[in-house]
């Protein structure tokens, strides 16, 4: 339980951080000192981040920095992929993904750091 | 603009259901590079944005019998206290050093990635056992 609380810490911070959700940090901390399997551990990290992103969102917006309109914007598309990116999770080969999801981030990345 | 960034959404979308991650790393630059917010705003925006789509995913993943309810619920509770200083801190960075500490992140994330792709790991295998 303490392990647990002690991961939804850190993931917290980086969530709030980066405006992400801290599945990148909340999946392997499950799997390394939780033994949860992947598959587990990244369906509990969805549910988990649920928590976390809200109340990110919450305390970001007490400060005035949300733009609602605009989160709809991508949110709401977002929404109808996510469903489309879990069925093709169940058959797709994903190494060929993964590695042209890691070279699209590496230029994003490269853009905003110059 | 707001055709492209929408779009970049659904994209955004697709891989989080796909990766579990994704849909916030991809959103951020999004508002930033194509709709103009600063970097705190997108950041505060994507995390409301995300939410749509983790509803729809966690959905999804329920239905596949892979959420742990109890630890989703204390990993969670357990992230508030971590998000309230998140944020302070956020806010209390100069808007360049936290794009620049953003931009590292996705770095970060590209060279797990990208580790994981040519290390796969038993447990991420399973995936292809169960379906």
């Amino acid at each position: 339980m303490a392990r647990l609380l002690a991961i939804g810490l850190v993931a917290g911070v980086f969530s709030a951080l980066f405006g992400v959700g801290g599945g990148i940090v909340i999946v392997p901390l499950l799997v390394s000192l939780a033994g949860f399997d992947g598959r587990r551990a990244t369906g509990t990290s969805l549910a988990a981040i649920g928590i976390t992103a809200g109340a990110g969102a919450l305390f970001y917006g007490l400060h005035g920095d949300l733009k609602v309109g605009s989160a709809a914007l991508i949110g709401l598309p977002a929404a109808l992929g996510a469903v489309g990116g879990v069925a093709l999770q169940q058959r797709l080969q994903t190494r060929t993904l993964t590695i042209g999801f890691s070279l699209l981030l590496t230029a994003v990345g490269i853009r905003l750091l110059v | 603009m707001e055709i492209l960034a929408a779009l970049l959404g659904l994209l955004g979308g697709v891989l989080s259901g796909l990766f579990g991650v994704g849909g916030g790393i991809l959103f951020v630059p999004t508002l930033v590079l194509v709709l103009g917010l600063t970097q705190v705003h997108a950041e505060a925006t994507s995390l409301l944005a995300i939410l749509p789509a983790l509803l729809a995913g966690a959905w999804r993943q329920q239905r596949y019998g892979n959420v742990d309810g109890r630890a989703a619920l204390l990993v969670g509770l357990g992230s508030i206290a971590g998000v309230a200083g998140g944020v302070e801190l956020a806010k209390a960075l100069p808007e360049d050093v936290l794009r620049r500490l953003f931009a590292v992140f996705m770095l970060v994330v590209a060279a797990t990635l990208a580790w994981r792709a040519f290390h796969p790991k038993p447990a991420y295998s399973s995936k292809r056992d169960a379906a």
